[in-house]
C-alpha cells in the first residue's frame, strides 16, 4: 500500500467505526426493548433529544461526560413515558412511538432555536480521543479501534456484555420470557410490567447516549434533525441482527460502513452527486429488511400489551 | 354510559386541546405570553383573506396525504411514508407538466394528477409487497423510503431537470395548461382544496357503501376473521398501500401544479409527517381528516405570523402535533379499559390492532 492509500483506508475505517457507534448503541437499545415485548419506534426521537441535551449539558457543566449523562437521563425519561403508554396503559406502541418522534423533532428544533441561539451556544466541550496504551500502536487496527472517543469503546464493550446479560443470566432469561410469552412468565412469578419498564427505560438511555455521541462524539454542536433517520436505520439493524446485541452491532457496522463510504465519496469529490452515496445506507437497510438473511421472527409478544387476568 | 360515549367520540378534540395547553408551556419557554402568542396564531390563520387562503393552501396537501394515511390505517396499516410518496407524486406531475405540451388544460391537469397518483402508488406498493410477501414491518420500510424518495427528487432536480442558471435546484416552470386555477383572486388559494374535499366525500362513500370499503374496514378490525370469511387479505392490504401512496402522490402533484408551478428540491416542508398526525387523530375517517387537516393547515398558516410578531418558532406546531397524538394514543388506551366489560359496543373508534398489522404471532387474548 502506498502511503496515500494507507491514509485513505485508515480514514475510511476510522470513520466506519465512528459512524457505527450511534447506530449500534441505539440498535442495542432496540434489542433490549423488543426482547421484552415492546417496539421502540421512538429511538429516532430519543436520539434527537439526546443530541440536544448532550450539547446543553456539556455547555452548562463544562464536560462532555456530564452532557452524556444528561442525554442518557432524558432518554430514560422518554423511555419511562413510552413504557407508561405501552405497558401501563396498553396504548398502541407504533402510534406512541411515531408521536414521540414527531414531538421530539418539533420540540428539539424549537428548543434549539430558543435555548441555543440566544445564549450563543455553538461549540461545546466535546469528547477527545482516548488513546489506549500499547494497543493504539498496532498497525491499522490501532488507530482505527484504539484512538477513538470513549463512547466508541462503550459500544464495543456493551455488545458482548448485553449478550451475556440476555443469554447467560436469569434476568436476561426473564426478559426474553416476558417478550415471548408474558402469560407463562407471569405464571412463573416474573413481574412482566416491571421488566418491560426496565428494558424500555434502558433502551431510552442507550438511544439518548447515541444522540449525545452524535453531538459530542465528533461534531461538538447540535444541528436540527441531526439524527437524520439513524434511529430508523437502528431499527433495521435490530431486525437484520435478529434481535441479538452482537448481531445488531454487526448490522450497525454494515450501515456505518455505508455511511462512511458516502463521506469518503463526498470528501474526495469523485464526481458522484452527493445524493447517491447519502442514499446508500437507507437503500442498504431496505435491502437488508427484504430478508437477505432469511425470514425474521420477532419476539412473539412484541407489540402486544399484556394485562394480567383481572 | 352516555356521558362516556360523548367523551369518547370527542377524544381527538380533547387530545388537541391538551396538546395546545402543554404548548403554552413551550411558548413560555420561548419568553412570549401564551395567550398573546395563540391570539397571533389565530389571527394569522383566519383573520383576513390572506390568512384564510394560506390556511387552505397548507391544508390541501395535508388533506390528500391524510386521506391516504387514513385509508391505510383503516386497513390496519401504518403508512408513515407519505412524505416520500408526496415527493414521487410531485416528480411525476412535474414531468407531465414539463414534457407534455399543447394539451387542453383539463386533460393536462388530469394527466398530471394521474401521474402523481401512479408514482405515489408505486412507491407505496413497495412496502406493501414487502409486508405481504416477506413479513417486513411497514413502519420501518415506509420511514426509510421517505429518505430515499426525498434524496431521489433532490438528485433529479439538481441534475437532469435543473433549470439552466438556476441559483438553487428547481426545474423550469411547468406548462400553463398543467396548472390548477386560483380560486380566490389575488391569493395563492388554488382549486386543489376543492379536489381534496371531493376526494374526501368519495372516500367516505367508498368506505361506507362499497364492497371494497367493507373489506378494508374488515381487514383493519380483524385480519384473521376476514381471512376466515374468505376475504383475500393480502390483496386488500396491497390495494390499501397502493391507494395510500397514490393519494399522497396526488398531494405532491397538487402542491406542484397548484402552488409551486415548478418542481423544487425539498418542496414539501414535512406535509407527509403532518398527514400521519391528521390521519391518526381522525382515526382514518375521511370527514375527520378534512376537519383535522384544515385545523393543522391553519396552525401552519398562523404559526408564521406568530413567529414574526411574537418570536415563537414555527417548530412549536410540530411539537404540538406530536403531543396531540401522544394524548390520543393514551386516551384511546384508557377508553378501551373503561369499555372493556362492554366490548361489544366499544370498538367503533378503536385504532386497528398493532399485532395483526405487523404480522406477528400474538396471544389470542
Amino acid at each position: 500500500m502506498s502511503p496515500l492509500e494507507y491514509v485513505l483506508v485508515l480514514s475510511y475505517l476510522t470513520a466506519t467505526v465512528r459512524l457505527t457507534t450511534p447506530i449500534g448503541l441505539a440498535a442495542m437499545g432496540g434489542v433490549l426493548s423488543e426482547r421484552s415485548g415492546v417496539f421502540n419506534i421512538a429511538l429516532e426521537g430519543m436520539m434527537l433529544f439526546g443530541a440536544l441535551t448532550g450539547v446543553l449539558g456539556s455547555h452548562y457543566w463544562g464536560s462532555p461526560w456530564a452532557g452524556t449523562a444528561a442525554a442518557a437521563g432524558v432518554g430514560a425519561v422518554l423511555g419511562l413515558l413510552l413504557a407508561y403508554l405501552s405497558v401501563t396503559l396498553g396504548a398502541n406502541q407504533i402510534v406512541s412511538g411515531v408521536a414521540l418522534n414527531l414531538f421530539a423533532f418539533g420540540c428539539t428544533t424549537f428548543l434549539a432555536r430558543v435555548l441555543l441561539r440566544p445564549a450563543g451556544i455553538e461549540q461545546v466541550p466535546a469528547f477527545q480521543p482516548l488513546v489506549v496504551p500499547y494497543l493504539a500502536d498496532l498497525p491499522l487496527i490501532g488507530p482505527v479501534l484504539f484512538r477513538q472517543t470513549p463512547l466508541v469503546y462503550a459500544a464495543l464493550v456493551l455488545a458482548p456484555a448485553l449478550t451475556l446479560f440476555l443469554f447467560r443470566t436469569p434476568w436476561g432469561l426473564g426478559l426474553r420470557a416476558v417478550g415471548e410469552h408474558p402469560r407463562a412468565a407471569d405464571t412463573a412469578g416474573l413481574k412482566v410490567a416491571q421488566m418491560r419498564y426496565g428494558a424500555v427505560v434502558a433502551s431510552g438511555m442507550l438511544a439518548g447516549t447515541a444522540g449525545a455521541f452524535l453531538s459530542l462524539g465528533h461534531l461538538n454542536l447540535f444541528t436540527e434533525n441531526m439524527s437524520a433517520g439513524r434511529g430508523f436505520i437502528a431499527l433495521a439493524a435490530v431486525i437484520f441482527g435478529k434481535w441479538h446485541p452482537l448481531g445488531a452491532l454487526g448490522a450497525a457496522l454494515l450501515f456505518g460502513a455505508a455511511d462512511a463510504f458516502q463521506l469518503l465519496i463526498q470528501t474526495y469529490n469523485l464526481g458522484v452527486p452527493y445524493q447517491v452515496p447519502v442514499m446508500l445506507p437507507y437503500l442498504l437497510a431496505l435491502l437488508a429488511l427484504t430478508g437477505l438473511v432469511g425470514r425474521m421472527a420477532p419476539p412473539a409478544a412484541a407489540g402486544t400489551p399484556y394485562r394480567a387476568e383481572e | 354510559m352516555r356521558a362516556r360515549g360523548w367523551v369518547a367520540s370527542s377524544l381527538p378534540l380533547w387530545a388537541v386541546f391538551g396538546a395546545l395547553l402543554l404548548g403554552m408551556v413551550l411558548v413560555g419557554v420561548a419568553g412570549a405570553h401564551p395567550l398573546r402568542a395563540y391570539g397571533e396564531l389565530l389571527r394569522g390563520a383566519v383573520a383576513d383573506v390572506f390568512g384564510l387562503s394560506t390556511t387552505l393552501v397548507k391544508a390541501t396537501p395535508l388533506l390528500f396525504a391524510g386521506l391516504g394515511v387514513g385509508i391505510a390505517l383503516r386497513a390496519g396499516l401504518f403508512n408513515i411514508g407519505a412524505e416520500g410518496q408526496i415527493y414521487l407524486g410531485g416528480l411525476a406531475a412535474a414531468l407531465v407538466g414539463l414534457y407534455l405540451q399543447g394539451l387542453p388544460s383539463l386533460l393536462h391537469v388530469l394527466l398530471a394528477l394521474a401521474a402523481g397518483f401512479l408514482a405515489g402508488a408505486a412507491w407505496g406498493l413497495v412496502p406493501g409487497l414487502l409486508k405481504v410477501f416477506r413479513g417486513v414491518n411497514e413502519v420501518i420500510t415506509t420511514l426509510l423510503m421517505n429518505y430515499v424518495g426525498i434524496l431521489l427528487i433532490s438528485l433529479i432536480v439538481s441534475g437532469p431537470l435543473i433549470e439552466p442558471g438556476a441559483p438553487y435546484p428547481y426545474t423550469r416552470p411547468l406548462a400553463d395548461s398543467a396548472l390548477l386555477p386560483v380560486i380566490i383572486p389575488g391569493t395563492d388559494a388554488h382549486a386543489g382544496i376543492v379536489l381534496a374535499l371531493v376526494t374526501a366525500l368519495l372516500l367516505h362513500a367508498l368506505l361506507a357503501r362499497t364492497t371494497l370499503g367493507f373489506y378494508l374496514r374488515s381487514v383493519g378490525l380483524n385480519p384473521s376473521a376476514s381471512a376466515a370469511a374468505g376475504i383475500n387479505v393480502r390483496a386488500v392490504l396491497l390495494v390499501a398501500m397502493a391507494g395510500a401512496g397514490g393519494l399522497a402522490g396526488v398531494a405532491g402533484a397538487v402542491e406542484v401544479i397548484g402552488l409551486k408551478h415548478r418542481l423544487f428540491e425539498n418542496f414539501s416542508p414535512g406535509y407527509g409527517y403532518d398527514a400521519v398526525v391528521v390521519a391518526f387523530l381522525s382515526n382514518g375517517q375521511p370527514l375527520g381528516v378534512v376537519a383535522m387537516g384544515v385545523f393543522f393547515g391553519a396552525l401552519r398558516s398562523g404559526a408564521n405570523i406568530m413567529q414574526r410578531s411574537v418570536g415563537v418558532p414555527v417548530a412549536i406546531v410540530f411539537a404540538i402535533q406530536g403531543l396531540a397524538v401522544l394524548f390520543l394514543a393514551a386516551s384511546l388506551a384508557v377508553q378501551r379499559r373503561w369499555t372493556l366489560p362492554t366490548l361489544v359496543a366499544a370498538p367503533r373508534s378503536e385504532a386497528p390492532r398493532l399485532a395483526a398489522s405487523i404480522g406477528a404471532k400474538h396471544e389470542s387474548s
